[in-house]
């Protein structure tokens, strides 16, 4: 298999970008040569000077590429740039058949493909509940109120001119659907990290408090202890967050993302941003805050978004997204190339503060070493780790095992289901299994 | 319990810090909303009925409005599974006694109903009033909000026939919702103060406890699940959902005839993505007549297209039965052709 495909730069190109089935089973027999064979027959049939001058060197090298002979392209030929299209492959994609209607449907972000901590805002995972709509900035308005008068003195209205003059905060955090793994709560269902954990983005978040805003509206925090968040859209989705968050300081209505304006499809112009707590509460097109007594039980947290336990009781109210990590390259669904030396990288998060350490196993859990975590570390945001292997050439299994500030760390399929059992749907924070055989190819286990 | 205390003291920092931007008022900005603004936005039911607008309405009513706005996408018995999961169905006589639907821990339940989950009927009056119907959200008067909910409650058998629920009785409807004793909030994922303190749940203690071992952890590695064939290739090819260069491959799970799957999926796509296959089949009806009905129907008329892409537009009822198809304003005109004219061409 080395001879298949590390000969890029190394003197011979591959014929393709990718091993099929049959070459993974011809590898996996032990032919090792088999494709060597066939590049041979291929490249003497349709280049044979290229092929002579091979074995002098990389044609790459030795042959002038057109970008080094020509003019380029001018300044602003794209005024709003866009990626290579060499790029085309990672996109937002759904899992079929989780849901029926598009307007209220999931599509995953390609973590497979993803460098460092920041989503690139075009690959920002979405989740509409009654679909997206682009609203003109200059009719939207948000407005607070209480459930009653003497909660809250003087109820307000404020323009996104009026939202954007007052003192802001950009800070980075993690955004995870309380849903996400959920497809795996019982067995192993999807092939790619993609749709294992791809309901998970992680941008700088740019807004105002919201403390400061229900201080500008007189809000009694002795007696309003919810914050009920709604959105614009059809859904008007509504949850309810906790006083004591928003308190904090850590709540805010955010308008930009990642040095521009929110996404339509996040938001635009106006969303709620709940650190550490599950994507649903962080309210897109955010049009109302009410503060009120009591919570809410909306139907985002009385009908779903509620956790089904084995003594058939549903969780309700649950929020936070508890310390979780998985690894994203090798990852399941793709083929190793050749054996010797990876940089196996991941990312770790908790929705209880910093993570503090990453432990990556080899071997299925039965022996850890630490990662090593690039900093700076930030207060609920994903948080990335590497580190080396040397692939033998035989099967493995690879595991991370995140560890927050809290000391928690992230249970096992086991340990989680032994409390939860495996139709809660929401918050599967187990840690995850990829495992590579002879061939390369890794695919995703469950290992108890 | 000293990781409690730890979060909280980060908190107070926090909020130290935007403090520092505590002006008395920030001078002009916002306006004091009017009490028409307020009551125009704020349509929220709580639990215990603060909000609910005064009304009523019966079960006959409810069925007739159901009939027309609902079943294209619930079913005629909110028990249809195609577009969303069901509305009703799973509860028991013996449920609405104890306020527990039984099949949710006895494992009889195919699927989890609305009713065999919900515990607030607030919850319920609260979204159909916001969002419901799908197309078309927040046209529904207080008055048909009652009746859907009252309909929805008889075919749960919850309320009779005759039933007319009102703003008066819906407290006395709650006392008989099959799941209402079936919420818990012992758990610690609630990320504000705790029950002890006011508040919600046990004050963010996990359930699980997992050590960090390092060395010799366990004597052997169980696998309980590994990735189904199907599953391999349900998400089309893999090879092309990853770069093609860098340290690995995606691995090549369909062959090269997936290409040309792809292509002739795009109408398709289309077709899914502005909801269209919820309520049509390519050959035969699920809610709506299958596209290849369709097809051999308007066979030879005259400005077929035309008609349909009106027909798509405006929506419609009466041709195919007494369901009646949702207009699709939401759609683009040259969408909606692209669609009509893969139908007339016999869709596939």
């Amino acid at each position: 298999m080395g001879d298949i495909v590390n000969k890029p730069g190394r003197l011979r190109p591959a014929p393709e970008n990718f091993l099929s089935e049959e070459q993974v089973k011809a590898v996996a027999a032990g032919r090792r040569d088999f494709l060597r064979k066939s590049f041979l027959a291929a490249g003497a049939a349709i280049a044979a000077p290229l092929a002579a001058r091979a074995s002098e060197g990389d044609p790459a090298i030795l042959t002038l590429p057109e970008w080094s002979t020509s003019l380029g392209q001018p300044v602003a030929t794209r005024p709003y740039g866009m990626p290579s299209k060499y790029e085309s492959q990672l996109l937002r994609r759904e899992s079929p058949g989780l849901a029926r209607v598009g307007g209220a449907s999931v599509s995953f972000c390609p973590l497979q493909g993803l460098f460092g901590i920041i989503t690139p805002s075009g690959l920002h995972f979405e989740r509409h509940h009654q679909g997206w709509h682009d609203i003109d900035p200059s009719r939207h308005r948000l407005m607070i109120n209480g459930s009653d008068d003497s909660l809250l003195k003087k109820p307000k209205v404020y323009t996104m001119d009026e939202l954007m003059r007052l003192p802001s905060v950009s800070r980075i955090h993690f955004i995870e659907c309380g849903a996400n793994t959920g497809l795996e709560w019982g067995n192993v269902a999807v092939p790619t990290v993609q749709y294992t954990h791809g309901m998970l983005s992680c941008s700088e978040f740019t807004g105002v408090p919201l403390k400061l805003l229900l201080e500008d509206c007189g809000v009694d925090y002795k007696k309003a202890r919810y914050v009920l968040a709604e959105g614009a859209d059809g859904s008007s989705m509504t949850r309810t967050i906790p006083m004591e968050m928003v308190e904090s300081g850590e709540v805010f209505v955010a308008y930009g993302m990642n040095g521009e304006m929110l996404r339509p499809e996040n938001g635009y112009p106006l969303r709620l941003v709940v650190p550490g707590v599950q994507g649903v509460s962080w309210v897109k097109w955010l049009r109302r805050i009410e503060v009120g007594d009591q919570p809410y039980a909306t139907k985002d947290e009385a009908v779903h978004y509620i956790d089904l336990q084995p003594n058939g009781l549903h969780r309700q109210y649950t929020s936070i997204q508890e310390a979780k990590s998985v690894i994203t390259t090798p990852s399941g669904g793709q083929t190793l190339l050749d054996k010797g030396f990876y940089n196996v990288s991941g990312v770790a998060w908790s929705g209880r503060g910093k993570i503090k350490q990453v432990d990556v196993s080899f071997d299925g859990g039965i022996n850890w070493q630490t990662a090593r975590i690039e900093g700076p570390v930030q207060n609920k945001a994903l948080t990335r780790f590497n580190i080396a292997w040397v692939w033998d050439g035989k099967p493995a299994i690879l595991q991370s095992r995140a560890i927050d500030e809290t000391g928690f760390v992230q249970p096992t399929y086991g340990q989680l289901r032994k409390v939860r059992g495996t139709k809660s749907i929401y918050h599967n924070n187990a840690i995850q299994s990829w495992k590579v055989v002879e061939s390369g190819e890794i695919t995703n286990v469950q290992v108890l | 319990m000293s990781r409690f205390s730890k979060s909280i003291l980060v908190l107070a920092l926090v909020g130290a810090s935007t403090a520092t931007f505590a002006f008395d008022s920030f001078k002009g900005v916002g306006r004091p909303a009017t009490s028409a603004e307020v009551k125009a936005w704020d349509i929220d039911v709580r639990p215990d009925f603060k909000g609910l607008p005064k009304g009523s309405g019966n079960v006959e009513r409810g069925n007739e409005l159901f009939e027309e706005k609902c079943a294209s996408c619930h079913g005629s018995f909110g028990e249809s599974n195609e577009v969303f999961t069901p509305l009703a169905g799973g509860t028991t006589a013996d449920d609405i006694k104890t306020g527990r639907v039984k099949g949710l821990s006895s494992g009889e339940l195919p699927q989890r109903t609305t009713f065999t989950k919900v515990s607030t009927i607030s919850t319920v009056f609260d979204y159909i009033q916001r969002a419901m119907p799908w197309t078309a959200p927040k046209s529904l008067k207080p008055d048909e909000v009652y009746a859907i909910l009252a309909y929805l409650l008889n075919l749960q058998e919850i309320v009779p026939g005759d039933f007319t629920l009102s703003d008066k009785n819906i407290g006395d409807v709650q006392k008989l919702l099959p799941n209402r004793n079936g919420m818990t909030t012992d758990h610690g994922m609630w990320p504000g103060a705790s029950a002890k303190k006011g508040g919600i749940g046990n004050g963010g203690k996990p359930d699980t406890d997992n050590k960090a071992c390092m060395k010799n952890c366990k004597p052997e590695v169980l696998i309980g699940s590994t990735l189904p064939e199907y599953a391999r290739t349900a998400h089309g090819e893999l090879a092309e959902q990853y770069r093609s260069f860098g340290p690995v491959r995606g691995t090549r799970t369909l062959g090269p005839e997936a290409a040309k799957k792809a292509a002739e999926a795009t109408t398709m796509e289309l077709a899914t993505k502005s909801g269209c296959m919820a309520c049509h089949g390519m050959k035969s009806k699920i809610v709506g007549p299958g596209y290849n009905e369709v097809m051999t129907r308007y066979a030879g008329q005259p400005d077929a297209e035309g008609k349909l892409v009106a027909k798509v537009k405006a929506g419609g009822a009466g041709a195919w039965g007494s369901i009646p198809m949702p207009p699709n304003g939401h759609l683009a005109d040259e969408d909606i052709k692209t669609l009509v004219k893969w139908i007339l061409s016999g869709a596939k």
